[in-house]
């Protein structure tokens, strides 16, 4: 049985967007505070911090959860990814973040990281969504600036062009 | 909006779950999916001093047909749930009902045992556990212990497990055969706290009806022989016996109106489901 006590910092090691990464923490951390935090990683977004906002968003094994309601401990040896892992390594953009620029699925950009994880997420378990389902899923992210209707596009769009590419 | 200092327990059986729970009773907690307790320990309304982490434990990640029954295991997702093959043939309520269990966010890590655990007045597991009269298995160092949905959940956020009892499981009873069911609710934002939730049954000339959201638990109501606008007159009287009150969402007379319009609903939907 593990047991990590409490007011005394433990060694945390994971995988994060595909780079073993290693920091320290108490079991009261939440994964949010540590990604940003203790690993210096901006792009994990804090809104509500009670979840209901969706911004903290992450993939942990490859699904979605959100990192507010996490605590870094939980995800010690496990996959994490965050908006970072999307984008190509030469630092071009992917289909789908290039879908939410065209089609100003964003505006401020702050709900924006934690909404494309989820897409993602989304994508992968269902490549055809309909509209009704896409925005079903978007109703667990709150943005404040835009209204929504350019992400459905976007994501609409990408799971298309997803679509035809890998029909032969 | 920071959780206070606990201890984080891991164990590696039900066995050593059962035995941290004996050791710290009342000063412990169960984290499962976390998405209902830890936003209670980040507003620090809830403050265990020591977490016990049950939720990838392999022995409780599970969902089986027994005697009748779907037994889902305590680390089991409610996005495994969904995912569940035979959830439509098997439990038409429960596949009514999932999609309105929180987000897709929030159901990949939320336990279907962890909302029951929870006990919110307007969770749609609770609701449809009392619907189909479910039950919930539960270890101590004691023993195994069974209570039935009625016996389990007291009141508002309150069951009546002992502090070293660890929930393994749920029991769901399988759709009697012939018998129709229906889902529905009223929330904010779908996904959200329901302001009324409905789940209806019609076998026969029975016809049950579970409201969540409105009373301190979901309360249940079962009539033989309903036809025509005695539907309407029950349902009225079924809402105000809920005794709803205002809050910010919504006032108890749009509650009541709820109950009465989506209890139609719901029982027209089940009526034709059945045969």
């Amino acid at each position: 049985m593990l047991e990590l006590k409490k007011e005394q910092r433990h060694l945390i090691a994971m995988t994060l967007d595909g780079q073993q990464v290693r920091g320290l923490a108490e079991p009261r951390m939440l994964l949010s505070d540590f990604l940003s935090q203790e690993l210096g990683r901006p792009e994990v977004h804090v809104g509500c911090e009670h979840g209901v906002c969706g911004t903290c968003t992450v993939l942990l094994d490859g699904r979605p959860a959100r990192s507010c309601l996490t605590f870094a401990v939980q995800a010690a040896g496990r996959r994490v990814d965050t908006v970072r892992s999307l984008a190509h390594e030469d630092g071009k953009l992917s289909d789908l973040q290039n879908a939410f620029r065209k089609h100003h699925g964003l505006q401020c950009g702050y709900c924006t990281p934690g909404i494309l994880l989820s897409a993602e997420a989304f994508l992968s378990q269902n490549a055809t969504p309909s509209e009704q389902e896409v925005r079903e899923m978007l109703s667990g992210h709150i943005c404040r600036c835009t209204c929504y209707v350019g992400m459905v596009d976007a994501i609409h769009e990408t799971a298309k062009k997803r679509a035809s590419a890998a029909a032969p | 909006m920071k959780p206070k200092p606990f201890t984080y327990v891991r164990p590696a059986s039900v066995d050593e779950a059962v035995q941290s729970m004996a050791k710290w009773r009342e000063d412990s907690r169960i984290l499962a999916g976390g998405q209902s307790l830890v936003p209670m320990m980040n507003f620090r309304l809830v403050d265990p001093q020591v977490l016990i982490d049950v939720s990838d434990l392999a022995p409780l990640a599970y969902i089986r047909e027994i005697n009748g029954e779907i037994e889902v295991g305590a680390s089991t997702t409610q996005a495994q749930f969904m995912a569940w093959p035979k959830l439509a043939e098997r439990a038409p309520l429960l596949s009514a009902a999932m999609p309105f269990v929180g987000h897709f966010q929030t159901r990949s890590r939320g336990t279907v045992c962890g909302s029951i655990a929870h006990s919110d007045p307007s969770s749609e597991l609770s609701l449809c556990l009392a619907t189909v009269r479910g039950s919930v298995v539960m270890r101590s160092s004691r023993g195994t212990r069974v209570l039935s949905c009625d016996e389990f959940q007291v009141g508002m956020l309150t069951t009546a497990r002992l502090p070293d009892e660890l929930i393994t499981a749920v029991r769901f009873p399988s759709r009697k055969p012939g018998a129709g069911y229906a889902f529905a609710e009223m929330a904010q934002r779908h996904g959200d706290f329901a302001i009324c939730a409905i789940a209806a049954m019609v076998s026969g000339n029975i016809t049950r009806l579970g409201v969540g959201g409105v009373a301190e638990k979901p309360t249940v109501q079962e009539w033989s022989g309903l036809v025509g606008g005695e539907i309407d007159d029950a349902l009225n009287d079924f809402a105000w016996s809920l005794g709803g009150t205002d809050d910010h969402h919504a006032t108890a007379d749009y509650r009541r109106g709820l109950v009465r319009r989506l209890g139609r609903k719901a029982i027209e939907e089940a009526r034709k489901c059945s045969n």
